[in-house]
């Protein structure tokens, strides 16, 4: 096989990204994927295989046969688990990674989200650190992400955010009627309610058409392709370079060092199950925070006896993703207007600022639900089943409005990725092991969100409400995945710099959530693609041909 | 409408009793287990759970679990991606019978309305992985997407008042027709 100048591991949010960045500067790449590539047309409109309500399969990767995790619950111990189970933690994994079949909120975080150390200090027994970078530095890579990937939607609602150069390349779409009754609500509460920004065509963008609006949206593909991912903009522009290779169902076994300590390639296995080696200058590793750190501690040599980058015990720590609460509220007349997405409106007023609390966290209302979704959603006191159960889905089913946000974690090195000592997956490699929590302060921060929440529906009229504000005993990382291979100055407590450069081997990369120090109040994708195109710049920067040394 | 609710209840478990009967006779020249039209359950398995998902999703004026088509659902997934839970379900289906046999003197299906409904929460009490098993299945089947076998003709869509079919975008068919 050809020796290439670089691999990156990971077709998603990341991985797409550099690619492109890559093969634009004329390198040669290779793309590795373990997934397939999906398109518009594979959109199935089933609500019970997708990657939001995956009870019949996730629709979009991994497959349950062969690729089991295990969770370590403090009170049942470990459990090995199927993709398609809660607890697994999955991200899709297919072309596009995630963003085939997200949400696709488009949040820049806050520049205080940087800095929480320095404006909270950090609770005891908390890792809550500062980002080697600022708001500032990636403001121009926001910029990029918005732009070239495809961002709608309308800040300027709220005051709480970062300056910026330019306004998003799209409107938003029309309010919805959740929209319509929250917006009047918050304004008496005194809040500042705007537009979500979506990774959603409000407009024609970029060669394809807008949204047409229906409800099968998080979790699914879209079927008019007005959803934007790195499947239908990043990824086929790379490839349009003739300097791209995107090699799909390849699933990578461990990244290869020579004997002086520096990466040499990539050994994986390919769609018939033949492990390969693809040699390169540079290996960058896009495969999401949980996988990136396993395909890490997996890369073991005669120099990295603990795997690559983990020479002090930081690959896989400060595993996090969002503790998610908010409040549902029902009301007395129809709220459900079958527009889709459906999550429309935020605030941002409660991110910062709060006496008491390292940081809070949006608030917005939530995408449609499908009637599977509403089955555990009621009113307090209806009863589990029965006549009154079915009853109370016809009667609220389109009368509930669901406020929901995720809290700013706060993370502990405890709350960890490691390799399962007895578990191998169908490659016979050892598999991820997920254990341990967030810092409990995140939990009374996402109470304090919750009754935000829940105020802020009782204001928009909300006959009843009930709280989702729960305590959940192993880290909730899940899409949101992040934080395993933290970025920072010091070597011995952190894995990669500011250019997402692994500390102690220059010529390999973690470019992906699991850089972030912490996780912000917000869906966390939008930064993920501007670290990408930033750490992407830098290293074409100082690409110095084969021979590379940063 | 109280009133006709009962002789439908009565005309359902004729329907159920008469299906059996029908599998009984189809099944003579099956295998030992007598499955007749399931993938997995057997008819006195089938029984035991068409009474209880009809009382997780009774009839009103909208179909019960069962006559919406809960137990193909559930049938045909443990045939196939729940598998990992014939174990749960084979158990608590003869724990079930048996609950009932002790406190009544017969099968669950047999039993009236009131019964069923006081052996139901009982099962639910003693035996709650295979309640919440069951709970959440019927729901996936009555409330999921038609193709699985549930959710008969949508008809707890069309219940919930949704459009349906559901709207079909337009790069289906433009990517797929070409140009005609």
């Amino acid at each position: 096989m050809k020796r290439v100048n670089a691999v990156v591991v990971g077709a998603g949010a990341a991985g797409g990204i550099v690619a492109k960045e890559l093969a634009t500067a004329g390198l040669s790449v290779v793309l590795l994927e373990r997934g397939k590539w999906y398109t518009a047309n594979d959109c199935r409109k089933d609500d019970l295989r997708n990657q939001r309500t995956t009870v019949l399969g996730n629709a979009f990767g991994p497959e349950d046969e062969g690729n089991p995790r295990v969770l370590f619950d403090p009170h049942s111990g470990p459990r090995t688990l199927l993709p398609s189970e809660g607890g697994y933690q999955n991200n899709a994994a297919c072309v596009g990674g995630g963003t085939l079949s997200y949400g696709a909120m488009a949040w820049r975080f806050m520049p205080q989200d940087f800095r929480m150390r320095s404006i909270y200090g950090a609770p005891a027994g908390s890792s809550l650190e500062d980002w080697p970078i600022g708001y500032d530095d990636l403001e121009p890579y926001y910029e990029k992400a918005e732009y070239e990937i495809g961002v709608s939607g309308d800040y300027s609602g709220s005051p709480f955010f970062g300056p910026r150069r330019r306004q998003l390349p799209m409107a938003p779409l029309p309010p919805n009627r959740e929209f319509q009754i929250l917006e009047p609500a918050a304004k008496r509460l005194g809040l500042h309610p705007f537009h979500i920004p979506m990774l959603r065509n409000s407009v024609p963008y970029n060669g394809r058409g807008p949204c047409m609006r229906c409800r099968w949206c998080v979790g699914f593909a879209c079927e008019v392709d007005a959803k934007n991912g790195s499947q239908n903009t990043v990824i086929p522009t790379a490839l349009a370079t003739g300097n791209c290779a995107l090699r799909t169902e390849c699933m990578a076994r461990e990244v290869l060092t020579d004997d002086r300590g520096r990466v040499r390639g990539v050994a994986y296995y390919d769609a018939n199950g033949h492990l390969e080696e693809q040699l390169s200058d540079i290996v960058i590793v896009s495969a999401c925070a949980i996988e990136s750190a396993r395909l890490l501690l997996n890369s073991k040599s005669r120099l990295f006896p603990n795997g690559l980058g983990n020479r002090y015990d930081q690959v896989g720590r400060n595993l996090q993703g969002h503790h998610y609460t908010g409040a549902m509220g029902f009301f007395d007349a129809d709220t459900y207007d079958d527009v889709g997405p459906g999550a429309s409106i935020a605030v941002a007023d409660y991110n910062h600022g709060t006496a008491g609390l390292c940081g809070g966290g949006m608030l917005a209302n939530e995408f449609i639900r499908l009637p599977i979704q509403m089955v555990d959603r009621m009113p307090a006191g209806t009863p589990r089943w029965g006549l009154r159960h079915k009853q109370s889905m016809r009667s609220f089913y389109k009368r509930n409005i669901a406020v929901m946000g995720p809290t700013q974690p706060i993370p502990s090195a405890d709350a960890r990725v490691t390799l399962d000592p007895a578990v191998r997956d169908k490659w016979g490699m050892p598999v991820a092991r997920i254990s341990g929590n967030v810092h409990p302060h995140t939990f009374e921060i996402g109470l304090v969100q919750a009754q935000r929440a829940e105020l802020w529906l009782k204001e928009a009229g909300a006959v009843s409400t009930i709280l989702n504000a729960g305590k959940p005993t192993v880290v909730s990382a899940g899409q949101h995945q992040a934080g395993t291979c933290r970025m920072g100055i010091d070597p011995q407590a952190s894995v990669v710099n500011r250019n997402c450069q692994i500390h102690d081997v220059d010529n390999v990369f973690v470019i992906d959530g699991s850089v972030h120090v912490t996780n912000g109040g917000f869906n966390p994708v939008l930064t993920i693609m501007a670290i990408a195109y930033l750490a992407s710049e830098s290293l074409v920067r100082n690409w110095k041909g084969t021979g590379f040394r940063s | 409408m109280p009133s006709s609710k009962k002789p439908k209840r009565m005309t359902r478990r004729q329907f159920v009793a008469a299906g059996t009967m029908g599998c009984a006779a189809l099944a003579v020249g099956c295998k030992e287990g007598n499955h007749g039209n399931w993938d997995f359950l057997n008819d006195a398995q089938a029984r035991t759970l068409t009474a209880i998902c009809d009382q997780i999703v009774p009839e009103d004026d909208f179909p019960s679990a069962s006559q919406a088509g809960v137990l193909t659902y559930i049938d045909k997934q443990l045939a196939r991606h729940y598998r990992r839970h014939r174990d749960i379900y084979r158990d608590g289906l003869a724990q079930a019978g048996a609950m009932s046999r002790e406190r009544f003197g017969q099968e669950p299906a047999a039993l009236a309305a009131p019964q069923m409904a006081e052996l139901t929460s009982a099962i639910e009490k003693q035996n709650r992985k295979f309640f919440d098993l069951v709970r959440s299945h019927t729901f996936e089947g009555y409330y999921g997407a038609p193709r699985h076998g549930g959710n008969r003709n949508a008809v707890s869509w069309r219940m919930l008042g949704m459009a349906e079919p559901p709207v079909n975008g337009r790069a289906q068919y433009d990517l797929r027709k070409g140009s005609a």
